[in-house]
C-alpha cells in the first residue's frame, strides 16, 4: 500500500456553465520518503492535484487514498482534522500568521492538535533550531526575510508530525541562495527524518533536486520520471 | 483559549487606524445615546416629581371607590398608628391628609364651583410649598376658621383678603355644609386650572363644615426618589385591605403618563436611528476585516483550523472592537452624566419663560442610574453580536481553495 494513491481522478470545474477539465483520469502512487516534484506549465493541473492530495478540494470522479484511507468521503470538519494530523503545508507566500512570532506560528499547529503548553514550546523551539532560526524565535513575520519566513513555514508544516508535506511553489518568491538553502533543509529533513515531500513547482532548482518528477500537461500525466533512471509511468 | 484571545486581540491591532476609527464611532454613539437617554429620563423624572409635588404626591390612599366617585361619603378614618406605620416605611418622606370636596362658593351675586380642600397646613406646605404661593394675607394655622382662596377664583368672585364668602355644599351622609367664611389669604397657582378652583381650609374646620369629624378623603404620600416608588407602593398596599384603594401617581395622572410615553417613543426612534448607524459602522468594519483576510482564513483552514474555531476568533475580534468603544463610552459618560445630574443645565430665554409659566424650574435635568448604562451597554452589544453573524456565515461558506486564490 502506497502512502498516497491517486486513483483515476478527474476534476471538472463549471465556469460560467462551461465545463473545464482541470484533471483528467490521473492515477499516481507516492511512497513514503519520496522527494517528488509535480511540474508542468500554468494551467496543467499541478496545483489542483496538490489540492486534491491535501484534501482541500474533492475530485469530481475517482478516489484519493492516504495511508489506506479514502479522503474523498470525509465531511468538512473530519477532513480538516485529517489534514491537521497527517498533512503539512508550505505555501508560495509563506502565509504565516502575521500577529504571531515565529515560535507562536509553529506552536499554533500543536495547539490545534491539543498538545500541552510545555510540549508546544519545547517542540517549537527545537523545530526552529532545526531550520536554523534558533535566534529568531520571538521575531514576527514582518521582522524576518522571505527565506526566513519560508523556513518558519517549513517548521510549522513539520510541527504536526505529518505523514507528508505538500509544498506549493515554495521557492517562487526566493532568491537563488535562499532557495538553495531552503531546499538543502528540505532534503536534509527528507534524508534524516524520512519526511515525504511533494512539490508543485516549475522552478528548475526544485526539479533538479527532486528524486522523482511528475509532469502534467492539460490535466493529465505526461511523464513520471524517477531520477535513478527508472521510468515509472509515461504516456 | 488564551491563545485564541491573544490571536483575536493582536488581529484587532493589525490595522490600528481602522480599529481606532471603528471603536471611536462606537464610543461616540454610546456617549451620545447615554447623554440623550439620561437627559430624556431625567426630564421625565423631573416632570413627574414636579407634578406630584404640586398636588397628588407619588402615592395616595383612599377609601375604596373614592377616586371614581369623589364623594365625601367615601371618606375614611385613619388612626395615628397607621400614619406612624406609613411614615416608618423606608423612603417615605412625607404624609399629608386631606378632606376634599366640591362645593359652591358665593360672594354677593357671583357663585362658582370650587374644589374645597381641608389640609394640615404645615404638612401641606412641606409637600406642595403652599405657603410660598401666598400673595396676600396670612397662611392657615391648625385651627384657622378662615380660608385660602386661589387668585383666579378671587378675581372671578371679585373678593379680597378680609371679605367673607359663602360655602354651600353637601357634607358627610347628605348633611348640608354651609358657612360664611372669611378670606385669610390669597394664593397664586401657575396652572390656570388650579388657580380658578382651589380653596383651602384647615382640617379641623373642614371636618366641622362637612360634618365629617376625624374623617379624611385622602392620604397623600411623598417619597425621596421615583426609583423607590414601586417598593413603597407595594409596602403601602400591603397595609390596607380591599376596603381601601392605594393609587400610584401614574394611575392618578394618566395624561402625564401618556405624554411621557409619546415623548419617549420619539426618543426611542432617535435612539433606534443611532443604533442603526452604530450597527452599520460595526458591520462595515467587520465586513472589511473579513474580506481582507479571506486568503488568511483559507490558509488557516488548510493547515487544520476548524471553521468553528476560526469563527470564534472572528467573533472575539468583533467583541473586542465593540467592547473598547462601549467601555470607553461608558467610562467617559459616568463623570459627565454625574456632573449634569448634580448640576442640571439651566435654560434661558423664551424656553425658560415658557417652562416658568407652568410653575416649573427652567432646567434640563439628567438621570444618573445604573439602568441607563446597562441598557445602552447591552443594546450596543446585541447590535455587535448581530454584526458578527456576517463573518460567521462567511467562514461557514468559505472554501479554502477559492479563498487562497484571493
Amino acid at each position: 500500500m502506497s502512502l498516497i494513491e491517486v486513483i483515476n481522478v478527474s476534476k471538472i470545474y463549471n465556469t460560467n456553465s462551461i465545463p473545464v477539465t482541470a484533471l483528467n483520469e490521473v492515477t499516481l502512487n507516492i511512497e513514503e520518503e519520496e522527494f517528488t516534484a509535480i511540474v508542468g506549465p500554468s494551467g496543467s493541473g499541478k496545483t489542483t492535484l496538490l489540492n486534491m492530495i491535501g484534501g482541500l478540494d474533492n475530485p469530481t470522479i475517482g478516489n484519493i487514498n492516504i495511508a489506506g484511507t479514502d479522503i474523498s468521503t470525509f465531511k468538512t470538519d473530519a477532513m480538516i482534522n485529517f489534514r491537521l494530523q497527517n498533512i503539512g503545508f508550505v505555501f508560495q507566500a509563506y502565509n504565516l500568521i502575521p500577529v504571531f512570532t515565529a515560535r507562536e506560528n509553529v506552536e499554533f499547529i500543536m495547539l490545534l492538535q491539543g498538545e500541552s503548553k510545555e510540549k508546544r514550546e519545547n517542540e517549537a523551539i527545537n523545530l526552529l533550531k532545526a531550520v536554523d532560526l534558533g535566534d529568531k524565535i520571538d521575531k514576527k513575520p514582518t521582522e524576518l526575510s522571505g527565506g526566513e519566513q519560508q523556513r518558519v513555514a517549513v517548521a510549522r508544516a513539520l510541527a504536526s508530525k505529518p505523514s507528508f508535506v505538500l509544498a506549493d511553489e515554495p521557492t517562487a518568491n526566493l532568491d537563488s541562495v535562499t532557495a538553495n538553502n531552503l531546499l538543502d533543509l528540505m532534503e536534509q529533513l527528507n534524508k534524516e527524518q524520512k519526511m515525504t515531500f511533494i512539490f508543485s513547482t516549475h522552478d528548475a532548482r526544485v526539479i533538479k533536486r527532486a528524486h522523482r518528477v511528475v509532469t502534467l500537461r492539460d490535466g493529465a500525466i505526461e511523464s513520471d520520471v524517477v531520477k535513478n533512471g527508472i521510468l515509472a509511468n509515461s504516456d | 483559549m488564551k491563545t485564541y484571545l491573544l490571536l483575536a486581540w493582536r488581529n484587532l491591532w493589525r490595522n490600528k487606524r481602522r480599529t481606532i476609527i471603528a471603536s471611536a464611532s462606537v464610543f461616540f454613539a454610546v456617549l451620545l445615546a447615554l447623554v440623550m437617554r439620561s437627559m430624556q429620563e431625567g426630564s421625565y423624572d423631573y416632570m413627574i416629581d414636579a407634578s406630584v409635588s404640586m398636588y397628588t404626591g407619588y402615592i395616595q390612599v383612599h377609601k375604596d371607590e373614592y377616586w371614581d366617585k369623589r364623594s365625601i361619603d367615601k371618606s375614611m378614618e385613619v388612626s395615628e398608628e397607621v400614619v406612624k406605620e406609613l411614615r416608618a416605611i423606608e423612603n417615605v418622606t412625607l404624609i399629608t391628609p386631606r378632606l376634599e370636596s366640591f362645593s359652591l362658593i358665593s360672594y354677593e351675586n357671583a357663585t362658582k364651583v370650587a374644589s374645597i380642600i381641608g389640609i394640615d397646613p404645615e404638612q401641606e406646605n412641606r409637600m406642595t410649598k403652599l405657603k410660598e404661593k401666598l400673595i396676600k394675607g396670612n397662611y392657615l394655622t391648625e385651627n384657622s376658621n378662615g380660608l385660602l382662596l386661589a387668585e383666579g377664583l378671587a378675581e372671578l368672585l371679585k373678593v379680597d383678603v378680609g371679605d367673607s364668602v359663602v360655602i354651600y355644599g353637601q357634607g358627610y351622609h347628605g348633611v348640608t355644609a354651609a358657612d360664611r367664611v372669611p378670606i385669610e389669604g390669597i394664593v397664586k397657582f401657575k396652572l390656570p386650572d388650579l388657580n380658578k378652583t382651589m380653596v383651602y381650609l384647615s382640617m379641623s374646620y373642614a371636618q366641622w363644615l362637612y360634618s365629617a369629624p376625624d374623617r379624611i378623603t385622602t392620604l397623600s404620600i411623598m417619597i425621596n426618589h421615583i426609583d423607590n416608588q414601586q417598593a413603597v407602593y407595594e409596602n403601602v398596599n400591603e397595609m390596607f385591605d380591599k376596603n381601601y384603594e392605594v393609587m400610584s401617581w401614574a394611575e392618578m395622572m394618566p395624561e402625564l403618563v401618556q405624554s411621557i410615553e409619546i415623548d419617549n417613543a420619539g426618543g426611542i426612534i432617535m435612539l433606534g436611528i443611532l443604533y442603526v448607524i452604530i450597527g452599520f459602522g460595526i458591520f462595515g468594519t467587520v465586513m472589511m476585516m473579513t474580506a481582507e483576510r479571506t486568503k488568511e482564513f483559507g490558509i488557516l483552514i488548510s493547515i487544520g483550523m476548524k471553521k468553528g474555531r476560526l469563527a470564534f476568533i472572528s467573533f472575539l475580534e468583533s467583541l473586542f472592537l465593540t467592547f473598547i468603544g462601549v467601555a470607553a463610552g461608558v467610562i467617559v459618560s459616568i463623570p459627565l452624566l454625574y456632573y449634569f445630574y448634580k448640576n442640571p443645565i439651566e435654560l434661558t430665554g423664551e424656553m425658560a419663560e415658557m417652562i416658568l409659566s407652568y410653575g416649573l424650574e427652567p432646567i434640563l435635568p439628567f438621570r444618573f442610574a445604573p439602568n441607563i448604562f446597562i441598557d445602552q451597554f447591552l443594546t450596543v452589544f446585541i447590535i455587535a453580536l448581530i454584526s458578527v453573524s456576517y463573518p460567521l456565515l462567511f467562514i461557514r461558506r468559505l472554501k479554502p481553495v477559492e479563498a487562497m486564490r484571493k
